[in-house]
């Protein structure tokens, strides 16, 4: 260990407290909400706002979610757009990014150029949503899931992992008799893994955030995805905001509802957050 | 990644002399190979082919639909039966000349400006205390805890943000009620929309954007600081002068990718956070698109807007680009 001066100690202490500052910043605000979904409503209102720790803890907020909102049907609703969305776009993001690290392969770089202008020009709100509507998806759960099938930023993730393969297994592996499909499943799979959870957590989250693909497609409420019904009921009151002393009987419920849309990415996160850095870090070192 | 390369560049070689330049053969011989090539790479082009559809079909077909920015559109005729505007530039000019236009340029480029300032300076200052700080186990809880926010969706923050500060039972608004005997109508006054919009953008991302700052660090040849120490630099002297200037080229190419996408501003986030009484400050060109086209229904003008804006973002990403590349290693 090297020697260290008193400065360096000092500025060691500023980096602690810094870095403690940036820990708080992330976590206090969540600690609030999650305070805010247990404090009974009684409460809020005798102390004319939230509070930041409840003498009480109630449940009445995740109760009456069951029993008043329509996030139950929305959470099924979500769930299967996670679901079947997430697995349709590992199929079609592997095939495509696996085909293109093949270096050798008839076509290539035109398919690649092509990709690459969709990630610069878009055609807009209004060009794609006329789009959705000829293939016949508005006003389905499908909207939710087939118009952004797949990324093609995270297709290059995965492509830039598979090139990074030691060729001689593949070869040897096809010297061998192994077909592409049994390449595929026996060797480049297993291999692969990290980067595989990586992009399924990506493309998880972001359906299970899904919204702007709910609010252009789908008018429906019955077919309203979780994080659309959520914004409703935070935004019922938000003009009676001007009078300051409005209490809508709902603040517990809403906090509720923050937290139980918020919680499968909060459970979820600490068991894949080990191998994302790594996923990251590959598709912007080729970037 | 030498490694890689070279790896990559045998392939390609053994690729090439499994297959001799077509030039040297007969006209059709050279088909039939080019032919039997792709045959060979069948299975390739059914893997890609779901994907490639997708593409084609969602990304490469909006260009066909922008044709209605070209048309005065009309939902029964359809795109292709829709008679063409005239002059073919009237649904530009209507966005253009329209009392709305300059404000909501300015809006998004506002919002867009200081989340990029703001987002990419705290990103950086975190990534510095990841690097700089030396108790391991303290640096990763911290870093775990500010890379959540990354994963919750906007309605989320929202919902967050209506737990700190609205007007009525808002945390911070409770407590100034209390000590102050006033309040601020943080989400819902135009002196405050901007800041709620890049804090809360920066509590999402800050993390998140420090990862790849973080990791351009991590790769500074240590070389570098032995000699700074030799020559008496501090701590900070080292983080001025080989730090920052270190991950220069991760920066200006963030910065550069980012610019190109200035003018969409996040159209969840200020969707999300958006309502009638901060319209002045907070309404952005994708939002205006979307109450145009798919409220209005007013589709052909919406259309023309969202081109302009993908074409100034386009021109921008280029235009960026080759500046970067010209003043590489005089920015600094």
């Amino acid at each position: 260990m090297v020697k260290r001066s008193g400065g360096d100690r000092t500025f060691d202490t500023v980096i602690l407290v810094l870095l403690l500052a940036v820990g708080l910043f992330a976590l206090v605000p969540l600690l609030i909400v999650v305070s805010a979904s247990f404090t009974p409503y009684s409460e809020v209102l005798a102390n004319g706002g939230y509070v930041l720790i409840p003498k009480k803890f109630t449940l009445e907020g995740y109760i009456a979610i069951w029993t008043q909102t329509r996030i139950p049907r929305a959470m099924l609703i979500s769930t299967f757009v996670t679901v079947v969305g997430t697995a349709l776009n590992m199929v079609l993001s592997t095939g495509l990014a696996w085909a293109l690290s093949r270096k050798e392969m008839p076509g290539r770089t035109v398919i690649l150029l092509a990709l690459v202008f969709t990630t610069v020009f878009n055609a807009g709100i209004i060009p794609t949503y006329l789009i959705v509507k000829a293939t016949g998806l508005l006003n389905s759960v499908w909207a939710m899931i087939i118009p952004g099938a797949v990324s093609v930023f995270n297709v290059f993730i995965m492509k830039t992992f598979f090139e990074g393969l030691p060729g001689e297994l593949i070869e040897s592996a096809r010297l061998d008799g192994a077909g592409e499909l049994r390449l595929l499943a026996r060797i480049v799979f297993p291999l692969a893994v990290p980067v595989l959870l990586t992009i399924g957590l990506f493309y998880a989250v972001n359906n299970w955030n899904t919204f702007f693909a709910a609010i252009f497609y789908v008018r429906d409420t019955a077919l309203q995805p979780l994080q659309v019904v959520l914004r409703d009921l935070l935004t019922t009151s938000i003009e009676a905001e001007s009078s300051p002393d409005s209490v809508t009987p709902t603040v517990t419920l809403r906090m509720a509802a923050v937290v139980i849309t918020a919680l499968p990415m909060i459970v979820v996160y600490p068991f894949i957050q080990k191998h994302f850095q790594k996923g990251v870090l590959i598709g912007s070192v080729k970037s | 990644m030498s490694a890689e390369t070279t790896l990559a560049d045998s392939e390609q070689r053994v690729a090439a002399t499994k297959q001799p330049p077509g030039r040297n053969r007969k006209k059709a011989r050279g088909r039939n190979r080019l032919w039997a090539h792709i045959y060979r790479y069948r299975v390739l082009y059914l893997l890609m082919a779901p994907a490639l559809a997708y593409v084609l079909v969602y990304k490469y077909g909006p260009l066909y639909g922008l044709l209605v920015a070209f048309k005065d559109y009309n939902l029964g005729l359809g795109i292709l039966d829709s008679p063409w505007a005239d002059p073919w530039y009237s649904h530009f000019a209507a966005f253009v000349t329209s009392p709305y236009a300059g404000q909501l340029i300015r809006n998004t480029l506002v919002i867009s400006v200081y989340k990029l300032v703001f987002g990419t300076v705290a990103a950086i200052g975190v990534a510095l205390l990841f690097n700089e700080c030396r108790v391991r186990w303290f640096r990763r809880w911290v870093q775990t805890l500010s890379y959540m926010p990354h994963f919750l969706s906007w309605v989320v923050v929202y919902g967050v943000a209506v737990a700190l500060l609205s007007q009525s039972t808002g945390y911070l608004n409770t407590f100034f009620r209390q000590t102050f005997g006033d309040t601020v109508p943080f989400l819902t006054s135009t002196e405050w929309f901007r800041t709620v919009l890049v804090t809360s953008d920066i509590w999402k991302d800050i993390g998140w954007g420090a990862i790849i700052y973080l990791a351009a660090m991590v790769g500074i040849n240590p070389e570098l600081y032995e000699a700074a120490r030799m020559d008496g630099a501090g701590r900070v002297r080292q983080i001025w002068h080989i730090t920052l200037p270190g991950i220069r080229n991760v920066i200006i190419l963030l910065l550069v990718l980012k610019l190109g996408g200035i003018l969409d501003a996040g159209f969840d986030q200020v969707f999300i956070f958006l309502n009638p009484l901060v319209l002045s400050v907070g309404d952005i060109i994708d939002t205006w698109v979307y109450r145009v086209g798919l409220v209005d229904l007013n589709y052909s003008v919406a259309a023309a807007a969202g081109l302009f804006k993908s074409i100034i973002g386009l021109v921008l990403m280029v235009t960026v680009n080759r500046m970067a590349r010209r003043w590489d290693g005089q920015v600094w």
